[in-house]
């Protein structure tokens, strides 16, 4: 929503244009509802985003495909060697999914910071990374960790790498009949994260969020992850910081470090802040951010 | 049977009669109520600031399921009757026709140009996208100062200027006071300080909602208004309908702030639209349309200047405004500079005053009232430039103060507006509210951190205030040109069983006027708290109101209650003494009943005369067999309370991020007739200026949509983006009326917004900052720890 | 039309409804549960929070504005009008609020209400700050919170009034204060909703 400034007011009323619906059980029956729909058919996830879209008529499906019966799309465990959470997961139960905590933390912290309960309650990860909006929280953690996103299409299933799903403003590499089915979280042992997330109020999304993960090793930064909410129109891995990270041992390295965070971003202006203190903000909460991931 | 009160109902904190059915679930918002054979209404608004309608086709619409009927301004334009403006403050001021719907040019986005009357709200809102309408976009205006300048676009061509009005008071004019420009000039200090009120949006949480019903010949409008009465006045006589046939009714009402006291568009629309379907037709506005259609407030640039002594005397102050109207008149928008007008002296002795404030059109949402009204606005800018004076004069700001205020003993007090302040003991509010807060202590801990260069710097802002209440005397609104009266009324019906109805001309959205009025009946009549009814909202029950706005309804409905109360008493004494064949002289009312002085056993409650006047069988000659009266109270001066805000922000000059560590308060409201109901409206006003200064803005783009045109954009706090608020009182009574109280409705919205920013440029001075423009976001505040500018882009 | 089938305040439900409907449109328009309320487009402000049971059964809340009618087929819903008890018994919350003077025009208070019981079905002892931030979905313009924030710190309490008082110490309620239980019972009629 805050992606786009002004969306809004091309609509004023608040009730949706007519649709069709249905409620498939299977991931299979889901892509080929959402296939025979073609360009009229929309994927209804937690409808957290999407509800408000069709309500001000910026959108006009004629058809919803409910992923909320599909069982198998819901919670979190371990595969080969990777925390595997499913799409339909709302974000109340992967902040709260012990194996989330325990696995991947930074997943559970940005899960916690995302709009209030009842957004929570119903809205999703796969929902999450599939509406792209520059300002979620979500998806700047998949690129900071390297998740992969798994997609069913009606030619079976295929695997993204985060880094390469998120294409453009609300736009992502799922094809018009994919489904979003499972995002994968490779193992990260030894490894330390925390989520800044900057907002006017609490209610309101992130003017900038930064990702950040670090391992140790004897006292210094071995490697870092760090990656950028709302510095562009996709996720930003902050790749300049990362290297210089590498070899910090102390808050005055890192704040060295973060000092590069503005560095290939093209952060938006609007109402919240200009690019110009976007940037600013980056660095401040990438040195906060990888300082107590690090216990600097 | 004699019922004794111990304690007295007024002091008392009562828990509200009001809530039973607002906890539960049970409540009757407009929006809630369904008559037979209702339609629903939905409005086509102009997506552009200004353009000119070339065609409306709505004929398509009727071919949609379930439309009844579809029309244009066009096709209404002789029967939909015009939106007035009651407060024309001059007697040259340029009020342009408003018309419900657009039907030649609209002005700004949002303007209602086309209505889809259908069986149910989605047919209606389907229809719109079916109605076609051609427009030829015209320049728009938006900025003020650009409006007023030669060769701006305008808003209403056939005007020949943005200019609405210019108004002045000048006290050596006025023979109230010295001259400001000589004392300027004369002036061993001079202040002078630009500080603008940015546009904010009332935002009450029911949106509007109306129901216009026009079966057999009269018409009843349920509106969720704050001012039926008002509402029923104008609509008959812009439309000509008979005004007793016109009912107005507003229901429960879930908030206002002043943004409820419109006569609105979309109100005159619903009664054309009933009147053309012959049916009940409803219609409740989505939050954008709300946001773009109910009025704005604020939106003022403010020229400020302090004359002052080298010891921080005031010896002049003067200001210049320029105040946005928006595209059309709200029915008292040229009005509420001027109910600041006589504020920005403040609790100050000002020998010397000019206020001069001009209003300007622009292709934006009509500005009107928004709680404080004016008040707030003067507040703000007295009490920053105060914060500026001290600065220079290496000052406290408390001193600063202290130095000027009008001190206790010094009451009554002529200001230099020639108004009379009755009461106030300014000392003693800033005593409590500095020991609160521990004052002493938190500047060590500032000097500590400016000390060490703490990236997070610690401010703490101090705001006095005083404010004009008890709207209003009408010979005064008079002499402003306004187009009503300030006066209340109320009425005592007592039932047979003793039981009380009491009906007053206010009318409540919130302010818990049920228990506050139940509880100056209770000890006026000696009724049980319970058995009192109040009755409101409604004009064929309240026939004569002037409704609630401006913390009129206690000091002066209030007043009318206590008068009304009197009548009944004065009657029932009679009675009484009838009833105990003694001389009414003999009778005094203490303890709940008449009784023979020096025999108080001897003695007939309320409800003892109540029984004897409906059976009537042996009343005193000339005695009515009833105990009702009616009182109207019309003030004859304003109520003035004051109070003392202080605010200790930590600023965090590596983000800009701003948060309020303590917020102590402390009014004098007068005499309290509810604490818990006070303390709540205090909360609530502090919320919405600390609102103010730190997160609502509305803004325009330069095409004029409104960017924050919903609550995704246009940021009200949360509670965990609020402080904990630790709210005090000192209690000083006014002394122009029986009651003491003097009204609290405004108090913490006016006091708030100074308080915040004056911390927060108080944590930044040493950096060279002396003002951040409001909202301060964290750009801005940022930008201000940088280079002392805080005037970031955004 | 779709069928769909709710429990609303513990009755059973079955109507057609268009695949459009929002739930909360259903709630008001359809079944007459007019006590659930709308204040925005956009999901912020929390007006119209009920719980729903999800898939667990467990009730939590959600913005029923942002919920369509049929995603709810099988649910209970719980309004605040299903709050209190047959009797009229209020709920812990709802006394909590009348008697900490936590509303004033009552607009924001159903959903106030519901979010502040899914608060305390998690967490019954809740931190001032955590109270702020579990009730920060919900918009209130009248009273600044601060009276909101100590009505879910006495319902916390068992009914308590916290300890952080009124300047004006609050008049006891007179008989309807009788019962002193936890808020963060289960709310009455859903059988669903024990978590
Ligand atoms: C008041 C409010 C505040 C919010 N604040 C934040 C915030 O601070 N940070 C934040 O990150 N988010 C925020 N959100 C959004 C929230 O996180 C949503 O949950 C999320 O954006 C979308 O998830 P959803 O499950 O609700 O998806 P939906 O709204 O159902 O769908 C969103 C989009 O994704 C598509 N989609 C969904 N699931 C899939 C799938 N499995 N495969 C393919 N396509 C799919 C849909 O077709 C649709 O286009 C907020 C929302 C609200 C209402
Ligand atoms: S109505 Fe505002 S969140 Fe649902
Ligand atoms: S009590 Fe009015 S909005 Fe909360």
């Amino acid at each position: 929503m805050a992606g786009g400034p002004g969306w809004f007011w091309k609509g004023f009323v608040m009730i949706p244009v007519a649709f069709d619906y249905v409620r498939p059980s299977t991931v299979e029956d889901a892509v080929a509802a959402v296939a025979a729909g073609g360009d009229e058919a929309k994927i209804l996830a937690g409808g957290q985003s999407l509800l408000p879209v069709l309500r001000l008529r910026l959108a006009a499906p004629a058809l919803l495909v409910d992923l909320g019966g599909v069982g198998s799309l819901r919670g979190a465990r371990f595969d080969s060697g990777a925390l595997v959470i499913g799409a339909m997961t709302t974000h109340a139960e992967v902040a709260s999914s012990a194996l989330v905590r325990a696995e991947a933390p930074l997943v559970a912290t940005a899960a916690a910071h995302v709009g209030d309960r009842q957004v929570r309650h119903l809205g999703t990860l796969g929902g999450s990374l599939a509406h792209a909006d520059p300002a979620g929280d979500l998806p700047a953690v998949a690129v900071a960790l390297d998740a992969d996103m798994v997609l069913a299409g009606p030619s079976g299933r295929r695997t993204v790498a985060a880094r390469d799903f998120f294409t453009d403003i609300f736009t992502t590499a799922l094809g018009p009949a994919e489904v979003l089915v499972e995002v994968r979280f490779p193992r990260m042992s030894g490894w330390t994260g925390g989520y800044e997330k900057f907002h006017r109020t609490l209610q309101a999304w992130a003017l900038v969020g930064v990702a950040a993960a670090v391992r140790k090793e004897n006292g210094s930064i071995a490697e870092a992850r760090v990656a950028f909410t709302n510095m562009g129109p996709t996720p930003v891995r902050a790749s300049s910081v990362e290297a210089a990270l590498v070899g910090a041992a102390d808050l005055g390295a890192v704040k060295a470090a973060a000092a590069h965070a503005g560095e290939g971003t093209s952060p938006p202006t609007d109402i919240s802040g200009s690019a110009e203190y976007r940037r600013h903000l980056a660095g401040v909460l990438t040195a906060r951010a990888v300082a107590s991931a690090a216990g600097f | 049977m004699t019922a004794t009160i111990a304690q007295p109902e007024v002091g008392r904190a009562r828990l509200r009669k009001e809530d039973a059915r607002l906890v539960t679930g049970r409540t009757r918002w407009t929006e809630n109520i369904t008559l037979p054979g209702m339609l629903h209404l939905a409005i086509l608004r102009s997506p552009y600031a200004h353009a000119r309608i070339t065609s409306v086709n709505t004929a398509p619409a009727l071919d949609r399921p379930n439309v009844i009927a579809a029309f244009s301004g066009a096709d209404v334009a002789e029967t939909q009757g015009v939106l007035a403006c009651a407060w024309p403050v001059t007697e040259d001021m340029v009020a342009p026709t408003y018309t419900p719907l657009a039907v030649t040019e609209v002005r700004h986005v949002g303007e209602p140009v086309a209505v889809v009357v259908a069986r149910d709200r989605a047919s209606a809102v389907d229809a719109l996208e079916a109605i076609e309408v051609d427009y030829e976009p015209l320049p728009v205006v938006l900025g003020l100062e650009e409006a007023l300048a030669e060769g701006s676009p305008l808003v209403h061509s056939d005007k020949g200027t943005n200019k609405c009005y210019t108004w002045i008071f000048d006290s050596a004019e006025a023979g109230t006071g010295g001259n400001a420009v000589q004392a300027e000039a004369d002036a061993e200090v001079v202040i002078k300080r630009r500080y603008v009120q940015q546009r904010l949006i009332p935002s009450s949480m029911e949106p509007r909602s109306v129901i216009v019903d026009p079966s057999g010949g009269e018409w009843t409008m349920y509106s969720a208004t704050q001012i039926p009465h008002i509402v029923r006045f104008l609509l008959s006589a812009t439309t000509g309908t008979p005004e007793h046939k016109i009912r107005v009714i507003a229901p429960d009402v879930g908030g206002g702030f002043g943004g409820k006291i419109g006569v609105t568009p979309e109100e005159w629309i619903a009664f054309t639209a009933a009147n053309r379907v012959g049916r009940p037709v409803k219609y409740t506005e989505s939050r954008a349309e709300s946001m773009v259609s109910a009025h704005h407030g604020r939106d003022v640039i403010q020229d400020i200047t302090l004359s002052a002594r080298r010891d921080g005397t005031l010896t002049g102050v003067s200001v210049k405004l320029i105040a946005n109207m928006g595209a059309y008149l709200g029915v008292v928008g040229p009005g509420v500079p001027l109910l600041g007008a006589f504020m920005y002296n403040a609790i100050y002795k000002v020998p010397a005053y000019r206020f001069e404030c001009t209003g300007v059109f622009t292709n934006t949402t009509k500005t009107d009232a928004y709680r404080g009204a004016g008040r707030p606005e003067a507040t703000y800018a007295i009490e920053r430039a105060m914060d500026e004076l001290a600065a220079e004069l290496g000052l406290d700001p408390v001193e600063i103060r202290r130095r000027n205020w009008i001190t206790h003993e010094e009451f009554p007090f002529t200001t230099v507006c020639g108004l009379v302040y009755d009461s106030g003991n300014y000392e003693a509010a800033t005593e409590k509210a500095l020991s609160l807060l521990g004052y002493d202590d938190l500047r060590a801990e500032q000097a500590a951190r400016r000390a060490s260069n703490d990236p997070v710097q610690l401010g703490i802002g101090v705001s006095t205030y005083t404010e004009m209440c008890g709207l209003a005397p009408s010979r005064i609104l008079g002499a402003l040109r306004y187009g009503a009266g300030g006066w209340e009324s109320a009425t005592i019906r007592v039932l047979a069983t003793g039981k009380v109805e009491v009906i007053t001309g206010t009318t409540p959205h919130g302010q818990g006027h049920v228990t506050a009025w139940s509880q100056i009946v209770a000890d006026q009549l000696g009724v049980p708290f319970d058995d009192i009814s109040v009755l409101y909202g409604d004009t064929r029950v309240a026939n004569k109101g002037m409704d609630t706005y401006g913390s009129r309804s206690l000091a002066v409905g209030g007043i009318a209650l206590v008068n009304a109360c009197e009548k009944v008493r004065d009657k029932a004494k009679v009675v009484a003494a009838h009833m105990l064949e003694c001389s009414a002289d003999d009778l005094e009312f203490t303890d709940g009943a008449f009784r023979v002085r020096g025999n108080p056993e001897a003695a007939k409650t309320l409800a003892d005369v109540a029984l004897a006047v409906f059976t009537a069988h042996n009343l005193p000659d000339g005695i009515e067999p009833q105990l009702d009266s009616e009182a109207t109270f019309d003030p004859s001066t304003f109520s003035f309370p004051h109070g003392t805000h202080l605010c200790a922000t930590e600023v965090d000059t590596e983000t800009g991020q701003v948060k309020i560590r303590r917020y102590v308060c402390v009014d004098d409201v007068g005499k309290v007739i509810n604490p818990l109901i006070v303390e709540g409206q205090v909360h609530g006003g502090v919320a919405q200026g600390i609102a103010q200064a730190l997160f609502e803005d509305a803004v325009y783009d330069e095409s004029g949509n409104l960017i924050t045109g919903s609550f995704a954009e246009y940021l009200l706090p949360s509670a965990a983006d609020l402080p904990t608020l630790e709210a005090d009182r000192t209690e000083t009574p006014a002394t122009t009326h029986p009651l003491g109280a003097k009204g609290v409705g405004e108090a913490g919205t006016i006091a708030a917004t100074p308080a915040v920013v004056n911390a927060i440029v108080d944590a930044l001075r040493p950096r060279g900052v002396h003002d951040v423009m409001m909202p301060c976001t964290p750009e801005r505040v940022w930008r201000a720890a940088q280079d002392g500018s805080g005037r970031g882009s955004s | 039309m779709a069928r769909v089938s709710v429990t609303v305040d513990g009755t059973r439900y079955v109507d057609e409804v268009e695949p459009r409907t929002l739930l909360v449109h259903y709630l008001r328009d359809q079944i007459g549960k007019v006590g659930t309320v709308v204040g925005c487009d956009t999901g912020n402000c929390g007006a119209c929070t009920v719980l729903m049971s999800g898939p667990d059964h467990v009730a939590r809340s959600v913005k029923s504005c942002s919920v369509l009618a049929i995603q709810a087929d099988g649910c209970a819903v719980t309004t605040v009008e299903g709050l209190a008890d047959s009797d009229g018994t209020l709920h812990p919350v709802q006394r909590a609020f009348h008697e900490q003077h936590a509303l004033q025009c009552g607009f924001c208070t159903p959903g106030m209400i519901m979010a502040t019981v899914d608060l305390l079905r998690e967490n019954p002892h809740p931190t001032e700050a955590e109270i702020r931030e579990g009730i920060s979905g919900n918009l209130c313009r009248c009273t600044g919170y601060q009276n909101i924030v100590r009505a879910v710190q006495q319902a916390a309490n068992g009914g308590a009034a916290p300890s952080a008082a009124h300047s004006a110490p609050v008049e006891s309620a007179s008989a309807e204060s009788a019962s002193v239980e936890s808020a963060a019972r289960p709310v009455a009629h859903s059988p669903a909703v024990t978590s």
